[in-house]
């Protein structure tokens, strides 16, 4: 071929690639989007969960009042009566991505409303993390493994199972926010330049405004570079990627409301500091080993050491006082759980409560990255041949996801990018060698490789010859002294004339050694493509049966069909329409965010459980007999209780399976309630086995009130008994609403009696003294400094 | 053994002041800038042990500019010379261009955060 010919034709083959890469991205993004649509068909365009409706709530607020008013907010309608620092206490990423969405379309003249936008925000934003994946892929290993792995991350299943349409959660924007980040700061350390060193510290921002999982960045890339650092890659460029992202990095953090000043002073982004230190003491030393004679340089070495050494361990010890002052290191309970998996079990009973929070079982991983799970190994030793700066930070990005995901189940999501970009690697790494050995075999038997262009048939020759004879020197088991010499002789005159072309034939015996032959080579390549293909129908599986359930609709499949329970938002139009705008409802935390959003009452706990006081006294008053709650209720002017359950239809995430949290998160901070009260034996029952106290709670009662009257014996389909207190009145709620299929449940408070008969003694009560906590927390809360002591 | 290592303190710091005086004008600027940019952060951390921190947030956006613009101007030093075989195919106007940009950058959200 002439030299005109190769160049054009390889430059129409890169064009057709890249065409070729683009319409296949482009494919990638709709089958990212339109694989999340499962919900939206199966049920309907509505927001999913707890926490959505909270940011959706968020989102009304800022499209209706503007920024200002956004970041200024204070919200009176929640956690009665303390409120809640909206501005300053929420991520505000999402919701500003999605007012920023709503604006654009309406400037466009489309008029989709907000719910339409909150919806649809994840998968849009999904297929954009795919495209992140590729590009992140492309600076690591290829274009190839590029696609491969957007592939793969578009329909795995733990990214889709928080990024469904309808999944209007921070995860959906920030998990784009997190692959992007890493792929300008792996861009940074491939090209040195302090423009993409900008865009990752701009990135990092977008980062920090959605997320509080930012700390697993900058934890994780003061972690790579040290790496570097002492595998001896350390390079300029390694400078340019870090120092300006810490530098950048922790001003456009401190500028969020909600990291504010704990960007400089929690253990969390201290790693970040000391490498940053770290980097600055290598980057001059190497710079004085460049300028500097090689024993003078041995003298300055011995020089500082002595004296940098006595330095270092001042200012570590002065270190170390102050972060062992503080009783947490400095770390806050969420981080710390990450690291010691038993301590919120011991500490925080309300972060341990929470399913999301406990540890993946073995079967969770195979379901949520499937297939990837065993290519993820192959992926990390694809890594290792050639090993690069970006090869070590996926390798280490793997290793610590995997770590921290076995910790919680949530953080599967984190190891669901680092999986896919793996297994993009291993799979295109894969493909790499059988097509080649397929093109290999294919020319070698029509003609001769081309490996070398000039005296190609030449040195085939003299290395056959030479071949031929280090074969048959190694067949002759014991050659004569004589023999051998002669041999030797041979082999070294046959060897000088053919020096060049003995690296040729290393290097040919290389390529044939990685060569396969091709009947395996084909049928590897089909096996492949079935596990790709088992992949994914899982994928589609689950994202349809198994993810896409929107949990405030319910659905079951009987003989006459699909039958659909719509009591929540039964329960919440009935709330919004029959009671007053002031009226507050208690409830268990869990339905405070959807109370707010859907029936814009007032709550007194909600999924924030930012303050676990407050959560104790309406466990406490749940937990207690009826005249004791509706004390403690009527002091923080309750007037709705909702009680939510399952044993009409057989719901098992109802309030009395969540009852014992209730016990043990109010016996935390009340003592007078204790577990083993509620417990018979050691188990918990509703039975006729259950203790009085059990019996007496307004829990139970408010949960089986006129239960009896469905079947004649009220039998708790949950439960799978029947209850043990069935014929009872209440004294001082009366029953305002039940749902249709009895899921929710709404009590008013009855108001005092004008006339209190008998003593009038006034009786240091137990629910006195809760109400004498609840003054004084606050009491607290509103005056820091005062000095009123318990009485 | 102290006369040796003060005999050798002095050898080296003779050997850093003749390698140092060999490295171009451009480069010497550059170190100058940086030089002048971690004292003034030096003497706004001694002036924030004398006040107190408040407010902090004026406090960190003055040291922390003043940090980044030295890092930027490091940065902008290891692209421009020479010497480095990393960086030969780039041109110094784009490597100054850069430095403009994320200096502009920095000073942006430094007035943001000035309060």
């Amino acid at each position: 071929m002439s030299e005109p010919e190769t160049s054009q034709s390889t430059a129409l083959r890169h064009a057709f690639g890249n065409v070729l890469s683009f319409f296949i991205l482009l494919l990638i993004g709709v089958l990212a989007f339109s694989i999340r649509l499962f919900s939206v068909i199966k049920y309907e365009s509505v927001i999913h969960e707890f926490d959505p409706y909270f940011n959706y709530r968020v989102t009304q607020f800022l499209i209706k009042n503007g920024v200002y008013d956004f970041w200024n907010w204070f919200d009176d309608r929640t956690w009665y009566p303390l409120g809640r620092v909206i501005g300053g206490t929420v991520y505000p990423g999402l919701t500003l991505t999605a007012g920023a969405l709503w604006r654009i379309f309406h400037s466009l003249n489309i008029p989709l409303s907000v719910e339409t936008v909150c919806v649809f925000t994840a998968p849009i934003f999904s297929a954009f993390a795919s495209w992140a994946a590729y590009l992140l892929t492309k600076e690591v290993k290829g274009t190839g493994a590029g696609l491969t792995a957007a592939v793969l991350l578009s329909m795995v299943p733990s990214y889709i199972s928080r990024s469904v349409a309808g999944s209007y959660d921070n995860e959906a924007v920030a998990i784009f926010a997190l692959i992007f980040t890493f792929y300008l700061y792996i861009k940074t350390l491939n090209t040195g330049s302090l423009f993409y060193a900008t865009l990752n510290a701009i990135a990092y921002f977008y980062m920090v405004c959605s997320w509080g999982g930012y700390t697993f960045i900058i934890n994780l890339i003061p972690m790579h570079v040290l790496l570097c650092i002492v595998t001896g890659r350390y390079s300029p460029r390694l400078y340019i990627a870090y120092a300006p992202l810490v530098v950048l990095g922790t001003l456009l953090a401190s500028l969020v409301p909600v990291v504010g000043f704990n960007a400089v002073m929690t253990s969390e982004h201290f790693a970040s500091f000391l490498v940053f230190i770290i980097i600055h003491v290598v980057a001059l030393v190497y710079y004085i080993k460049g300028i500097l004679t090689p024993q003078m340089f041995k003298v300055a070495v011995t020089l500082v050491v002595s004296v940098g050494l006595i330095v270092c361990c001042a200012a570590l010890a002065v270190l170390i006082a102050l972060v062992a002052s503080s009783p947490t290191k400095g770390w806050s309970g969420r981080s710390l759980s990450l690291l010691d998996p038993t301590y919120a079990s011991k500490y925080i009973p309300i972060i341990a409560s929470v399913s999301e929070h406990q540890p993946p079982t073995w079967p969770s991983y195979f379901m949520d990255i499937n297939v990837l799970a065993f290519l993820v190994p192959a992926g990390i030793i694809a890594c290792f041949m050639p090993l690069s700066d970006a090869s070590t930070f996926a390798v280490l990005y793997i290793v610590t996801s995997v770590y921290f995901s076995g910790v919680m189940v949530r953080l599967m999501l984190v190891l669901a990018p680092a999986a896919c970009i793996m297994s993009g690697i291993a799979l295109s790494e894969a493909f790499d060698v059988f097509t080649r050995s397929i093109k290999f075999q294919l020319l070698g038997a029509t003609q001769s490789p081309q490996v070398n262009k000039a005296g190609d048939t030449n040195s085939v020759a003299k290395n056959d010859v030479v071949k031929t004879e280090i074969s048959e020197d190694s067949l002759k088991e014991r050659p004569s002294r004589k023999n051998k010499k002669k041999e030797k002789e041979n082999i070294e005159k046959a060897s000088s004339v053919s020096r060049i072309e003995k690296a040729s034939l290393v290097s040919r015996i290389e390529k044939r050694l990685l060569v396969l032959p091709l009947e395996a080579s084909v049928v590897a390549i089909l096996l492949l493509v079935l596990l790709g293909a088992f992949y994914v129908v899982h994928c589609v599986w689950a994202a349809a049966e198994a993810y896409s359930a929107p949990s405030i609709v319910l659905t079951t499949r009987s003989n006459n069909g699909l039958h659909v329970f719509d009591d929540f938002r039964e329960a919440y139009a009935w709330l919004s329409h029959n009671t007053e705008v002031d009226d507050k409802v208690a409830s268990w935390w869990d339905y405070g965010y959807q109370t707010t959003a859907m029936a814009n009452r007032t709550v007194i706990v909600d999924n924030n459980t930012w303050n676990n006081t407050h959560i104790a006294t309406v466990g406490t008053a749940m937990s207690s007999p009826e005249k004791a709650a509706w004390e403690i209720f009527n002091s923080l002017d309750v007037k709705y209780v909702l009680v939510v359950f399952g044993g009409f239809v057989g719901y098992p995430s109802d309030d009395i399976n969540k009852f014992l949290w209730m016990v043990r998160i109010g016996g935390g901070v009340f003592p007078h309630i204790k577990e083993p009260d509620y417990l018979r034996d050691g188990q918990y029952r509703i039975d006729s086995q259950a203790t009085p106290t059990m019996l007496n709670s307004l829990m139970y009662k408010l949960s089986y009130y006129r239960f009896v009257e469905t079947d004649g014996r009220g039998f708790d389909r949950v439960r799978n008994t029947e209850i043990g207190k069935k014929h009872f009145k209440l004294t001082h709620f009366e029953e305002v609403f039940t749902t249709h299929h009895w899921m929710v449940r709404l009590y008013k408070l009855k108001p005092p009696r004008n006339r209190i008969r008998g003593k009038t003694k006034k009786s240091k009560s137990v629910s006195g003294s809760i109400i004498n906590q609840l003054c004084h927390a606050v009491h607290v809360y509103y005056c820091e400094t005062c000095s009123v002591t318990l009485t | 053994m102290a006369r040796s290592t003060t005999k050798d303190a002095q050898a080296l710091l003779h050997s850093l002041r003749s390698a140092y005086a060999v490295t171009p004008t451009n480069l010497k600027i550059i170190d100058l800038y940086i030089v002048f940019a971690v004292v003034t952060a030096l003497i706004q951390i001694v002036y924030m042990a004398v006040v107190g921190t408040f407010p902090f947030n004026s406090f960190l956006s003055g040291v922390l500019s003043c940090v980044g613009t030295a890092v930027l101007a490091v940065g902008l030093r290891i692209q421009v010379n020479k010497e480095n075989k990393e960086f030969k195919d780039l041109p110094p106007e784009r490597a100054f261009a850069d430095f403009v940009l994320c200096n502009l950058v920095l000073h942006l959200v430094i007035m943001n955060f000035l309060g």
